[in-house]
C-alpha cells in the first residue's frame, strides 16, 4: 500500500469493508447447494489463474467474468458473492502484492452483488427451464451491463486515485471499447448456467463452451505470429534490395517511419496507416529495374538515362500490383514523385488529383534523403531540411503533410541515421497492431478487460492504452 | 520414400464424391417429401434458415481450403438433435440431410449468382459427411438412448459422436484431395487432418452445444452458440488473410530478380509452381509445401549479389562455386528476416550436388533443396517454352546427372509433371 495516495489507501480500504460485510450477509443467506458453490469457486480460481498466467493479451478468457455470471442463475446472487471473491486467491500472479488481491476480490465481490441483485429485481430466477427462454434475456443482460459497470468503475477510480488523473479519462482510455465484450460474458455465463443444471451436462458443459473460445484464440495468436514475420519478411527483403542502389542502407525503413509520422499528424485512418506504411517501404522498389550504373553514375545524365530513371516508380507498382492488400499503398508508390505544380513524373498529376499517399511519400521521401548521407554530400540537419520543404511547398510539396511532418517530428523526435538492426521503428508496427487487437476487443467480447478486473497490471498495461497515439507508451507495456 | 503411394484418378474421386452426393441429396428430399416423412417444420425451418446463412459467411481457411464452419456446426446440431424444448426430435436422417443440402443450396446462390463458384467439391464432402453423421447417430438408435439419458454422459456421448464425424470429413477430405493433388493418401490425409483440427474440434463443440442447449433453449440455442463460433471463424480468416499476402508479397517481390535483368522473365513463378506439384506427389507436409515454395520463390535473390547479370538468368550454366555463392548470399538475405530459416535452409542447399560420392563429406541434402536444384535445372533448359523437343531434351540432360546431381526420385516425379502439364496444354 506504500507509493498510493492516501486517498486511493482511504479508498481501498472503505471498498474492501463493504466487500467483508456482504460476504459475511451472503454467507448468512447461503444457498443450499453449496456443493456447486464449491465446483463453482474452483472453477472461478482456475479461470482466474489461467487468465493471469496466460497474460493479458491476446483473447485471453476472463473466465472469471463468465463465472460470476453463469452463478447467478444457478445459486442466486449470495452464490455469486461467494463465488467471486475468490479471485482473490487465483494462482501464481507472479508478483502481484496482497493489497492488489484483497482489492480485486473486494470490488469483484460487490459486482457480483450488484449484478445479482439486478437480476432478481428483473425477475430472473434460480430455476432455468424451458420456459425461461427468451424471458430471462433481460435480467441476465441486465446482471452483466451492472456487473461491468460496477467493476470499471471501482477499477477506474482506484487506477486514477494512483495515477492522478480523473477516472472517467481511465474509463474512456481503456475501459470504453471493453463493453462488448463483457455483453458477451453475460451471454457465456448464461450458457454455461443452463447446460450446467437443466441440460444436465455439470462442469463437463465449461470445457465444451470454451474450446471453440481456445480455438479461436489460438488462430489468433497465429495470425498475430504470421503478422510479425510478414513485417520482417519484408523489412529484411527492401533491405536487400537496397545493397543494389546509392541509396544508404535504412532508407525505406525510414521513409516507412516519417511516412507513418505524417499520417498520424493529419489523423489518417489507422487501417489506412497500415497500409500506407507499407507503401513507405516498398515505395522505391522499382528502382531494381533501373541499371546500377544509372543510379550510381555521378555527374550529369543524358535524356535518355533520365527517362530510364523516371520509370521507376511504374515498375514499382508492376511489382506490388498483385498484392491485393495494397490497394491503396500501390497508387502511392506509383505517384510519389509528382509535384504539386503538375512538374512531376510518371504522370504529371496536379494538386489533389494526387494521391494522398503519394503526397505523403513525396514529403517523406526527401526529408530523409536530405537528412541522410549520401555519396555526393554529407547530411544535413533536420533544420534544414524543413527549412526546404517549407520552401518547396505549393510547389512540389503538398503544404499539409509538410506541416504534418513538422509537427510529428517535435513531438516524436526523429532519428535519421541510427537504424536498429530491425528497422528503426518497431513501435509502428506494435501500434498497428494494438488497433487490430482494439478492433478484436469490439468483436470479441473477451479480453480488453485490462485493468477491469483487477487492477493488477496497472503499471504496464493501463498506460499502454491511455494514449494510444504515443508510441512511447506501448514501449512501456512491452517492458512491463 | 515408404509412403504408400496411391494415387487416385484426378477427376475420378470428385466426380464418385459429388455424385455420391447428389445422389444423397435427391434421395433424402424425396424420401422426406413423401408423405409422413417430414416432422417437426418449425424446426427444420429454424436450422435450415442458420444453416443457409452460415453457407453465405463461407470462408477459406490458410492454405486455401475452404469451410462453412456455422453451416456445419449447425448440420451437425441438426443431425444430434434429441429434444427441442418440451417436444422430442424425431426427424430422420434422411430429413436431416434434405433439410442440409436444402439449406445449402439457398445459402450457396448467392455466391453462384455474383460469380464466386461454389466449392462443389468442398459442398459434397458436408453432404456425405453429414449423412453419415446423422445415419450412424439416429439410425442405429444412439439417437433415443441419449435422449433417455439427460446427463454428463449425454454431452460425452455427442463429443463421440462429433468426433466421429470430424474423422469420416478428414477422410473423404483426403480421398478428394489425393486425386486432385495426385499426392499419396495418407500424405494427404495427415496434411487435411493438421488442417482441420483446430477449426474441426470447434465446429464440433459448437455442433454438440447447440444440440445440448436446443433441449432447453429451443432455437434460441442456434443464434446464442454461434457467437464463440463466429469469433473463431473472425481468426481464422484474418489468419488465412494474411497468409495469402504474405504469399502475395514474396511472389510480387520474386520479381524484382526479373526486373533487375538478373533472371527470365517468369522464372521464379514457374519453379515455385513446378516445385510443389513435385513436392505434393512425393508427399510432403503442407508446413514443409508452403517452405519450399517461398525458398523457390526466393531462390535467385542471391544474384542480386552479382554485379553482371548471368546471361539468361540460367544458374545452371554459372560455375558450380558461383552457383554455391549465390545460393549462400541468397541464403543470408532470408536469414535476415528472422523468421525463414528453414527456407533459407533450403536455399543455402540448393546448388548441394544430391550425392558426392567421392567425397567423405558427403551429407544429405533436405527434399525441398534437392527438388529446387532440379526445377530449376529444368527451367533454365526449358523457359516457358511448350516445345516437347526441348522439354524432352532438359529431361535427358537432368537424367543424365542422376544419382550424383540430381536426385532419382525427384527428377521421375518431375518427369510426370511436366508430362501431364504438357498433355494438359497441348
Amino acid at each position: 500500500m506504500r507509493g498510493l495516495p492516501v486517498s486511493a489507501r482511504l479508498y481501498v480500504v472503505i471498498i474492501v469493508a463493504s466487500a467483508c460485510v456482504l460476504i459475511g450477509v451472503s454467507w448468512i443467506h447461503r444457498p443450499t447447494a453449496l456443493v456447486t458453490v464449491a465446483v463453482l469457486i474452483g472453477l472461478h480460481i482456475v479461470g482466474e489463474s489461467l487468465l493471469a498466467r496466460g497474460s493479458r493479451d491476446l483473447l485471453s478468457i476472463s473466465l472469471g467474468s463468465v463465472t460470476t455470471l453463469a452463478a447467478i442463475p444457478m445459486v442466486g446472487t449470495s452464490g455469486a458473492v461467494l463465488v467471486a471473491w475468490t479471485a482473490a486467491f487465483a494462482l501464481e500472479r507472479d508478483h502481484t502484492a496482497p493489497v492488489k488481491r484483497i482489492f480485486n476480490g473486494a470490488q469483484l465481490a460487490l459486482a457480483g452483488g450488484a449484478a445479482g441483485g439486478a437480476y432478481e429485481f428483473l425477475g430472473g430466477t434460480t430455476h432455468l427451464g424451458t420456459d425461461s427462454f427468451p424471458s430471462v434475456l433481460l435480467p441476465i443482460l441486465a446482471a452483466d451491463v451492472v456487473h461491468c459497470a460496477v467493476n470499471g468503475a471501482l477499477v477506474a477510480v482506484v487506477v486514477g486515485l494512483h495515477q492522478r488523473v480523473s477516472p472517467l479519462v481511465v474509463w474512456q482510455g481503456t475501459m470504453a471499447r471493453s463493453v462488448s465484450s463483457y455483453l458477451a460474458y453475460g451471454l457465456f455465463g448464461v450458457l454455461l448456467a443452463v447446460l450446467w443444471i437443466p441440460v444436465g451436462v455439470g462442469p463437463l458443459a465449461a470445457l465444451l463452451l470454451l474450446l471453440p473460445l481456445f480455438v479461436a484464440r489460438w488462430a489468433y495468436a497465429q495470425y498475430a505470429e504470421e503478422q510479425r514475420a510478414y513485417d520482417s519478411t519484408v523489412r529484411a527483403l527492401m533491405a536487400a534490395v537496397e545493397t543494389k542502389d546509392l541509396y544508404t542502407r535504412g532508407h525505406s525503413e525510414r521513409v516507412s517511419s516519417a511516412s507513418v509520422l505524417i499520417a498520424r499528424a493529419i489523423g489518417m485512418r489507422e487501417d489506412r496507416v497500415g497500409s500506407l506504411r507499407y507503401a513507405g517501404m516498398l515505395h522505391d522498389i522499382g528502382k531494381l529495374g533501373v541499371p546500377t550504373r544509372l543510379l550510381q553514375k555521378a555527374g550529369g545524365l543524358t535524356e535518355e538515362e533520365f527517362a530510364a530513371i523516371q520509370r521507376h516508380p511504374e515498375q514499382g507498382l508492376e511489382i506490388v500490383r498483385e498484392i491485393d492488400f495494397l490497394d491503396e499503398a500501390n497508387a502511392g508508390i506509383r505517384h510519389h514523385h509528382e509535384r504539386l505544380d503538375g512538374l512531376g513524373y510518371p504522370m504529371g498529376l496536379r494538386g489533389d488529383d494526387i494521391p494522398e499517399f503519394a503526397r505523403v511519400i513525396a514529403v517523406a521521401d526527401a526529408f530523409d534523403s536530405m537528412t541522410t548521407t549520401r555519396s555526393y554530400r554529407g547530411a544535413r540537419s533536420i533544420e534544414h531540411a524543413i527549412t526546404e520543404l517549407r520552401r518547396c511547398s505549393g510547389t512540389q510539396f503538398d503544404p499539409r503533410m509538410v506541416e504534418a511532418l513538422v509537427r510529428g517530428v517535435a513531438e516524436h523526435g526523429w532519428a535519421p541515421d541510427a537504424p536498429t538492426p530491425n528497422g528503426n521503428q518497431p513501435v509502428a508496427a506494435d501500434e498497428v497492431f494494438d488497433q487490430e487487437l482494439a478492433e478484436l476487443d469490439q468483436l470479441a467480447g473477451i479480453d480488453g478487460i485490462d485493468g477491469i478486473d483487477g487492477i493488477d497490471g496497472i503499471d504496464g498495461i493501463v498506460y499502454a492504452h491511455l494514449d494510444h497515439d504515443d508510441p512511447t507508451a506501448v514501449l512501456v507495456r512491452e517492458q512491463s | 520414400m515408404s509412403l504408400a503411394r496411391r494415387h487416385l484418378d484426378d477427376s475420378g474421386t470428385t466426380v464418385v464424391v459429388a455424385a455420391a452426393a447428389a445422389l444423397l441429396g435427391v434421395a433424402s428430399v424425396v424420401i422426406t417429401s413423401s408423405p409422413g416423412g417430414f416432422v417437426a417444420p418449425a424446426v427444420a425451418l429454424s436450422f435450415g434458415v442458420f444453416i443457409a446463412i452460415g453457407e453465405l459467411v463461407r470462408i477459406t481457411l490458410p492454405g486455401g481450403r475452404d469451410a462453412a464452419p456455422i453451416a456445419t456446426a449447425g448440420a451437425l446440431g441438426y443431425a444430434l438433435l434429441t429434444r427441442f424444448q418440451d417436444s422430442g426430435a424425431a426427424q430422420s436422417s434422411m430429413q436431416v440431410v434434405a433439410v442440409v443440402v436444402v439449406a445449402m443450396i439457398v445459402g450457396v446462390a448467392p455466391h453462384a449468382v455474383t460469380g464466386r463458384a461454389p466449392a462443389i467439391d468442398s459442398m459434397a464432402r458436408r453432404i456425405l459427411s453429414i449423412g453419415i453423421t446423422a445415419g450412424f447417430f439416429r439410425g442405429t438408435g444412439l439417437a433415443d438412448r441419449v435422449d433417455r439419458m439427460q446427463d454428463a454422459r449425454t454431452a460425452l456421448v455427442l463429443m463421440g459422436v462429433v468426433v466421429v464425424s470430424l474423422v469420416v470429413d478428414a477422410l473423404l477430405a483426403a480421398a478428394v484431395r489425393a486425386g486432385t493433388d495426385r499426392a499419396p493418401f495418407f500424405a494427404v490425409l495427415r496434411n487435411e487432418a493438421r488442417a482441420q483440427i483446430g477449426i474441426g474440434s470447434a465446429i464440433g463443440a459448437t455442433g454438440a452445444l447447440i444440440a445440448l442447449a436446443a433441449t432447453i433453449m429451443g432455437a434460441w440455442a442456434l443464434p446464442v452458440f454461434v457467437l464463440p463460433l463466429l469469433l473463431t471463424q473472425f481468426s481464422f480468416r484474418r489468419y488465412a488473410a494474411v497468409r495469402e499476402s504474405s504469399l502475395q508479397t514474396i511472389r510480387a517481390l520474386s520479381r524484382v530478380t526479373e526486373l533487375g535483368g538478373y533472371t527470365e522473365s517468369g522464372h521464379s513463378r514457374r519453379v515455385s509452381s513446378l516445385a510443389t506439384a513435385v513436392g505434393r506427389e512425393l508427399g510432403m507436409s503442407d508446413g514443409d509445401l508452403r517452405d519450399l515454395e517461398y525458398a523457390a520463390l526466393m531462390h535467385d535473390i542471391g544474384q542480386l549479389s552479382l554485379s553482371e547479370p548471368i546471361p539468361g538468368g540460367a544458374t545452371v550454366v554459372a560455375a558450380p562455386a558461383e552457383q554455391r555463392r549465390i545460393a549462400e548470399y541468397g541464403a543470408d538475405v532470408i536469414r535476415q528476416t528472422g523468421v525463414l530459416d528453414g527456407v533459407a535452409a533450403i536455399v543455402a542447399q540448393q546448388a548441394e550436388p544430391y550425392r558426392r560420392a567421392h567425397d567423405v563429406h558427403d551429407r544429405d541434402v533436405p527434399l525441398a533443396a534437392r527438388i529446387i536444384k532440379a526445377v530449376n535445372a529444368y527451367d533454365d533448359l526449358v523457359g516457358d517454352s511448350w516445345e516437347t523437343s526441348r522439354r524432352l531434351n532438359a529431361l535427358e540432360r537432368l537424367r543424365l546427372g542422376m544419382a550424383y546431381e540430381y536426385d532419382p526420385v525427384v527428377v521421375e516425379s518431375l518427369t510426370k509433371t511436366v508430362g501431364r502439364a504438357a498433355r494438359f496444354a497441348g
